[in-house]
């Protein structure tokens, strides 16, 4: 109910066009997007259709989304967040990637931001390797780049209350797996992959 | 059966003639654009047919959501229009790609003053009305940006902002205001109102229609390689005849309504042509996608934009009781 209202009203206040109706409805994904604001994760699964919404789970920093009382509620309850440890120390015997890979082995599909942290400068930051050991144990998913659109300017660090800016959210073909790849050059094309559906971009060469 | 006699009976004669023109109209384009989609499509046309149809439906759409506003009241007017007014300055404003250090300016602007300026004619306060975006926000607004403290570009980015007010809610917003007027010999507000609607969309589509059948020398090839001299005057002209014949929904009188019409159709003109300028220098073809076959909603605004402030103004000043 929470949900709903809450889907709805993203839908209303940013105008949210995307193109999620070309993604194949059936295949287990894991999106990859930019990351530049806090409404990155609520936008993003506005614009999936139902069928694969249910299935999303969205990875968010525990630090961050698990701190008080109102983002755990948010990220748990309505979200339905997976919560992983950037620390390192707080997870020092175990892969912070355990819980995420717990979901994908459970069927989920998930919702990564492999620049790890809020991004506000214009250029993509370098991507974290977590993208590319997921790639290696989940050859068989979908990796689809996504690129959230006008999020930065609509709620930037240190901001409460958002401007409301139609934002578009593009989703890619999926990254095609090339086996032996190595870890640079995998982060560096599926960073690249998310840069090419910028709409700016693409506007700026034709 | 009786019953919706009844209802159609209570309904003002004038409005019942006016829903019939324009809902017979709408039920005559769906049926020719069918018949034409069924008989002679082919790949060649069918993106030119398939847009046609596009229009055809999105004005049922907003022909039925203007309507229904219509006969809730006065008050659901000026709500609709504020809901206009947020989405075009919504539009203008991802558009214009505002910076970071904006961010104050702008949810003042969304969540302060464009609800207050219509909350003026909700109350009906005519001067706060008029004043309140060009003295109050004008000054505020670049003085917060000031007190954020971020020099760079300062003029440039004040001033598109200041734009985007200026047109899409203090422009827009003088649609519901003709509410407020106080007119000589005439008491239905929300006829004139209607008048001027029909007036700004029928010289846009007769404009298009005309263009599309005779348009051979472009007025502006630069800014807006649709508008050419040929559709300007047949569209204007008829659109302007049409206005005359439509005399009755206003105080004017047939040669009033005459010399009104043209200057919607020429500002609505010079609104279209002005945004054209102002989509082109930022590279982009549509203000949105909101309204399909139309692009954005200021795509359909901007002859109201610029034909409606004026028209205000000109009623207010040469008709008020």
């Amino acid at each position: 109910m929470i949900k709903q209202t809450l889907f709805s009203f993203a839908k209303i206040f940013w105008g949210i066009t995307s193109n999620s109706h070309t993604l194949t409805p059936i295949k287990q994904k894991i999106y990859f997007a930019n990351h530049s604001s806090h409404l990155d994760t609520i936008t993003l699964l506005t614009s999936l259709p139902k069928n694969l919404k249910d299935v999303t789970r969205p990875v968010a920093a525990a630090d961050y989304w698990g701190k008080n009382f109102l983002t755990r509620f948010i990220s748990q309850n309505i979200l339905n967040c997976v919560l992983i440890h950037r620390n390192k120390s707080e997870s020092a015997d175990k892969n912070p990637l355990d819980v995420v890979h717990k979901s994908l082995d459970n069927g989920f599909s998930v919702i990564i931001f492999p620049e790890g942290t809020r991004n506000y400068d214009d250029e993509l930051k370098e991507f974290k390797p977590g993208i590319f050991h997921l790639s290696k144990k989940y050859p068989d998913i979908e990796f689809i780049p996504v690129y959230l659109n006008n999020l930065n300017r609509s709620m930037p660090k240190g901001q409460f209350i958002p401007v409301p800016l139609i934002c578009t959210i593009t989703f890619g073909q999926p990254l095609a797996i090339i086996e032996g790849e190595t870890k640079e050059n995998f982060l560096k094309r599926a960073r690249q992959e998310v840069i090419n559906l910028n709409p700016d971009i693409k506007k700026e060469t034709k | 059966m009786d019953y919706i006699l009844n209802i159609i009976n209570g309904i003002e004669p004038r409005v019942q003639m006016i829903l019939y023109i324009i809902f017979g109209i709408l039920i005559v384009a769906s049926i020719i654009s069918g018949l034409i989609s069924w008989k002679f499509k082919t790949e060649k046309n069918s993106d030119v047919l398939q847009n046609l149809n596009d229009r055809i439906n999105s004005w049922w759409v907003m022909m039925l959501v203007f309507f229904t506003a219509f006969f809730l009241g006065s008050k659901a007017i000026i709500i609709l229009f504020g809901i206009l007014s947020f989405f075009c300055f919504r539009e203008y404003l991802s558009i214009i790609k505002t910076k970071l250090a904006d961010t104050k300016v702008l949810t003042t602007s969304f969540f302060i003053v464009l609800p207050l300026q219509f909350s003026f004619i909700w109350q009906e306060w005519y001067g706060m009305m008029s004043i309140f975006i060009p003295v109050y926000a004008f000054l505020i607004l670049p003085a917060i940006a000031a007190i954020n403290g971020q020099v760079d570009k300062f003029l440039e980015r004040t001033s598109s902002i200041q734009w985007g007010l200026m047109l899409s809610v203090y422009c827009v917003s003088c649609v519901p205001a003709l509410l407020l007027l106080n007119l000589k010999d005439f008491d239905n507000n929300a006829l004139i109102l209607v008048f001027f609607l029909i007036i700004v969309q029928i010289s846009d589509v007769l404009q298009y229609v005309f263009g599309k059948l005779f348009g051979k020398h472009k007025i502006a090839p630069i800014v807006s390689p649709s508008k050419t001299v040929e559709g300007f005057i047949g569209g204007g002209l008829s659109a302007i005849l049409i206005g005359g014949l439509l005399h009755w929904l206003t105080p004017f009188g047939f040669w009033y309504a005459i010399l009104m019409s043209t200057i919607i159709v020429v500002m609505g003109f010079l609104g279209g042509l002005t945004l054209s300028a102002v989509k082109r220098s930022i590279g982009v073809k549509d203000w949105g996608n909101m309204i399909k076959g139309h692009g954005g909603v200021l795509d359909r605004m901007d002859s109201i934009c610029f034909a409606a402030p004026i028209f205000f103004h000109i009623t207010r000043y040469y008709f008020s009781a």
